[in-house]
């Protein structure tokens, strides 16, 4: 073993897990990964949801035995096993235990005895800063407090290693940066006895702001496509130029996927044809996008970080309806950059019916599932259909919520264009004739 | 009897029936496997009853200086069912969350037999307990108590299994990541997280429980009876001498112990378990007890109430060694046989079961019988269905009345949940007097008890269900000037239903089971008698004839099961999919 080597914390070596059943309807969700966590370091997953980050940081955490691949911590001879602890996004406090009693459960279940116990989980508080609240109960604390105590519930069993799964992105804007800085200061100075933080967020901005290295998965499978460094010094600025160009850079690089080479939407998202899983997005939001890069001061082409900030969006949240915009032709997306189609300019500036007879022109032309709907339910002599007949169909081809998520989209779009009718009590797709 | 688990302020509508229905088949397996069951109790207990000729109980007297005595004795009795079906949920419950193969039996069972008119097999259970303690007088105490914990187990045991299937996951993987042993993780959390539920159960429970300790303490098998010292014996005895003033004081004292109980035991309880309640905000109306309060408050008297929180803290502070054994991981191979052999045992208990059946039903009943029996309950199921419905448009348009005026609520609904915990089986006597004096005819008449312990049910339900309305609803009605019978149709019956049908379910499951002792009364040497099955259980019970008892259990069970399946079921679906507010 060389010096280098020693001082590896984590090495996850060729994971690769499934999702449900082996056989048919399994879903991969990370294929093949590697990773090296070493010593003084905070690595940052990014990724989009459904890429398998948490799952890995699961993994890593024992929670979840990946199907195939190895997970070791390699130590020092003589050094006790390595410690892993962990942050959960919804923050996972006990609500019927106090804010004290929910740091010590960790060490009452390592057997600390009573005394030692109460030291500890004091010098915890104390640290996180939550002195004063030892004795409320969760549900009388704020979002960020709570959030603080899940890290001194955390911190308190003295880890090597701290997992965090996006541990801001349920806390509101200001909450979150200053929970970002005191941790980071907290890191900085040392304090906090632990060796490395790995940490899951889909926050391209929080990445770069606490990571020293920052893991980019793709989705669909999970895969790490890029790792990116960042050498910028902490305190780090959001308004440095430096900054800025990294952060558009990994916008580019989470978007890269299902641009010039691949045009016809397939491969935006998981799966083909009318299996293709169709993302949760409203017309309302589709229109309203349409609108914003339309005009002034977009003009047709939008920069995605800008975008996001301009209508206060997180990446995560825009890519879906960016991509959704794609699939029907009314945007193209390169180089981290929106730019509509002619079509979409022209349904901007279009009135409500005008904007419908467009959009299910789109609809059925692009997305297979629905042109599939209707024309089953036009080729039939009663024009309509059972749902089930469509739902049986699309859980052969995926996991039955993403089935049910999918069918939920292609009625909502067909509803707003007109395109067939949906009667949900009777489980029965029609055609609409508004006549 | 059925109980459906809900929140501490009235019922709430918690989709138990409209969970991925179970599959058709395993009912009947269950079915099977329980009615087998039976039969071999019942076989036993017919070849153990030869001894219960030299059984000796202290008789009961009329006499008032008693009443505390039996009042305490009743109410004793009452608690060691309670710590069985607490006993019983633990294991079943956990062993049903955690073990696949058992879930597929458990579950069904458990719905099953919380429809199942437990009152019926009475006369199987006492007399086995008989034959197990022959000549004691603990033989009948076990039968009594037991006879109750078949009033309360089953629903207990459903929201626990419910509370351990729906845990959190991140509270699960705090759990797991920090390496709780399994002890620590029933007390930590997964007995936290079931007591809201769990509390609100037993309360249902306790309720349902009165009803049972009332008709299980004097009981009349064949030739031999019973009267175990208690309430139910001195209310039984009182009618049997038409003692009208013994009655009244029976049931005074029925009243004074179940407000006692109410305020001494369940709402301290239910005040402390308001902290385990799921939520991450802090909510308005915590649940209050002037009890919990005062031993908080009070230094001397929490110094007096720590000893019962030792054991709690005794256990926790127990170190039990961690699960050492990895689950079993077993090859695509093993796994199969394990399945296969699962499958063939199960497949012989009941085949096992068929034959018991068969041979103990085929000896002395005749498919005659069967169709009297069916015919009967035809005429059982009418009156549940007219009660109910008459119940209905009774007490919904009350409860929402009252449910739309907080503060009528807030007196209110404690008042509707005593009355539905009263036993109404102690009222009998009044209607009996009025019948026989009015010279009504008992077919009709005698119908009406079979709701009077159960219409409460729809009442304390509806209340909650329009309290529940959000203001903003009530608002938007208002502002658009919506009155009458658009409110009703538009607004009021859909803000109510999920909690409606929870009332109506719970209504109804115990109409059927009252109608055991509804449909036939006694009054001294008065008996009156409506044709059903009720009155056939009755009959059958007083006969000692344990072959039709069976019969009228099981024809008893699969009306009640159809009706849930064909009725209640498919509302609370509707309810779950179309009606829901949050």
């Amino acid at each position: 073993m060389t010096a280098i080597d020693d001082r590896h914390l984590v090495d996850v070596k060729k994971i690769r897990h499934l999702y449900g059943k082996a056989g048919g309807g399994g879903q991969l969700v990370l294929d093949d990964v590697d990773l090296t966590l070493f010593d003084n370091e905070i690595v940052g997953l990014l990724g989009r949801s459904g890429s398998g980050k948490s799952t890995l940081l699961r993994s890593i955490a024992g929670l979840i035995e990946p199907t195939a691949g190895e997970i070791e911590f390699p130590r020092p001879d003589g050094a006790p096993p390595t410690r892993v602890s962990m942050v959960f996004q919804s923050f996972a406090l006990f609500p019927w235990l106090t804010v004290q009693q929910n740091v010590e459960v960790g060490l009452e279940a390592k057997r600390v005895p009573a005394e030692e116990r109460r030291r500890r989980a004091l010098a915890a508080i104390d640290l996180i800063g939550l002195d004063g609240f030892e004795n409320a109960y969760p549900k009388e604390l704020s979002g960020g407090m709570r959030q603080r105590v899940g890290l001194a519930r955390a911190l308190v069993v003295d880890p090597n290693i701290l997992l965090m799964d996006e541990p801001f992105s349920a806390l509101d804007v200001l909450t979150a940066e200053t929970l970002r800085t005191d941790l980071l200061d907290l890191w900085c100075e040392g304090r906090m006895g632990i060796q490395s933080i790995l940490m899951v967020t889909h926050n391209i901005e929080e990445a770069v702001l606490m990571c020293d290295r920052i893991l980019v998965f793709s989705s669909n499978p999970g895969r790490i496509v890029a790792e990116i460094k960042v050498d910028l010094p902490q305190p780090r600025h959001r308004q440095n130029p430096a900054f800025r160009r990294l952060v558009d850079q990994i916008y580019a690089r989470m978007t890269l996927r299902g641009s010039a080479d691949d045009r016809r939407g397939d491969g935006l998202f998981p799966g083909m044809g009318i299996g293709m899983v169709l993302p949760r997005v409203s017309t309302n939001t589709l229109a309203g996008l349409m609108e914003t890069v339309s005009t002034a001061p977009f003009n047709g082409q939008a920069s995605l970080p800008d975008l996001a900030e301009a209508l206060h969006y997180e990446a995560d949240e825009l890519f879906p309806v960016a991509e959704t915009l794609q699939l029907l032709r009314f945007a193209e997306i390169e180089g981290g950059d929106l730019r509509l189609t002619a079509e979409a300019r022209r349904y901007a500036e279009a009135d409500v019916d005008a904007r419908k007879r467009l959009f299910a022109q789109h609809l059925i032309a692009y997305v297979p599932l629905a042109s599939h709907i209707r024309r089953v339910v036009d080729e039939r002599a009663s024009h309509q259909a059972p749902g089930r007949r469509f739902r049986d169909e699309l859980e052969d081809l995926m996991p039955s919520e993403e089935a049910d998520q999918t069918l939920k989209t292609v009625i909502n779009w067909a509803r707003y264009a007109e395109a067939f009718a949906y009667d949900e009590g009777a489980d029965l797709f029609t055609l609409d004739d508004p006549s | 009897m059925v109980f459906l688990s809900g929140s501490r302020s009235g019922a709430q509508p918690i989709a138990r029936l409209a969970r991925g229905a179970a599959p058709s088949w395993a009912d009947v397996v269950v079915v099977l496997l329980l009615a087998g069951t039976a039969v071999l109790i019942a076989r036993g207990a017919g070849e153990m009853s030869a001894s219960l000729a030299q059984l000796a109980v202290t008789p009961v007297t009329l006499d008032p200086a008693r009443l505390p005595e039996y009042a305490l004795l009743t109410t004793l009795r009452m608690f060691a069912a309670l710590a069985a079906s607490l006993l019983f949920t633990f294991t079943v419950a956990t062993l049903a969350a955690k073990s696949r193969k058992a879930e597929l039996l458990i579950v069904p069972a458990l719905d099953i037999l919380q429809s199942v008119p437990v009152l019926g097999f009475l006369t199987f259970t006492v007399t086995f307990f008989m034959g197990l303690f022959p000549g004691r007088q603990i033989g009948v105490e076990c039968a009594a108590i037991f006879a109750i914990f078949t009033s309360q187990a089953w629903n207990m045991a459903f929201s626990f299994y419910q509370s351990l299937r729906t845990i959190p996951s991140d509270l699960d993987e705090v759990s797991r990541q920090f390496g709780f042993s399994p002890w620590r993780r029933f007390i930590r959390l997964e007995l936290p997280f079931a007591m809201p539920g769990l509390v609100w159960n037993v309360m249902m429970s306790m309720s349902g429980g009165w009803f049972f300790v009332v008709a299980s303490e004097a009981i009349t098998v064949g030739k031999t009876t019973i009267a175990l010292p208690g309430i139910g014996s001195w209310l039984s005895l009182a009618i049997a001498r038409q003692d009208m003033r013994a009655v009244a004081v029976g049931v005074g004292a029925m009243a004074v112990v179940i407000l006692l109980y109410d305020q001494l035991v369940f709402r301290p309880i239910v005040a402390w378990a308001d902290k385990f309640r799921f939520e991450q905000t802090a909510s308005q109306d915590r649940p209050g007890s002037w009890v919990y309060d005062l031993v908080r408050r009070t230094r001397w008297l929490r110094l007096a109430a720590a000893p019962l929180s030792w054991p709690g803290r005794l256990l926790s502070a127990i170190d039990w060694p961690a699960a050492t054994l990895a689950p079993l991981r077993l090859g695509p191979k093993a796994a199969r046989t394990f399945d296969a052999l699962w499958i063939g045992l199960v497949t012989a208990a009941v085949a096992t079961a068929v034959w018991l059946l068969w041979s103990f039903i085929s000896r002395s009943l005749t498919w005659g019988d069967a169709a009297t029996a069916f015919e009967l309950g035809f005429a059982t199921l009418a009156r549940v269905v007219v009660l109910i419905a008459l119940a209905s448009l009774i007490w919904v348009p009350i409860g929402v009345w009252i449910g739309l005026r907080p503060a009528w609520a807030e007196r209110l609904q404690p008042v509707a949940q005593f009355l539905a915990a009263f036993p109404a089986n102690v009222l009998f006597p009044f209607m009996v007097v009025a019948i026989v004096s009015l010279r009504l005819d008992p077919n009709i008449w005698l119908s009406p008890l079979m709701v009077l312990g159960t219409q409460w049910y729809i009442l304390f339900n509806v209340i909650a269900g329009a309290s529940a309305l959000p203001s903003d609803l009530k608002e938007a009605a208002r502002v658009f000037g919506i009155r009458g019978w658009q409110w009703w149709r538009q607004v009021g019956l859909p803000g109510i239903f999920p909690y409606y049908v929870t009332g109506a379910l719970t209504a109804s499951g115990g109409s059927w089971n009252a109608s055991i002792v509804a449909e036939a009364v006694t009054w001294g040497d008065m008996r009156l008698e409506a044709a059903g099955l009720g009155s056939f259980i009755a009959n059958a019970t007083a006969a000692g004839d344990h072959a039709r008892v069976a019969l009228g259990v099981a024809v008893m069970s699969i009306f009640v099961v159809t009706f849930n399946r064909v009725l209640w079921r498919p509302m609370y679906r509707f309810a779950e999919r179309r009606l829901r507010l949050d």
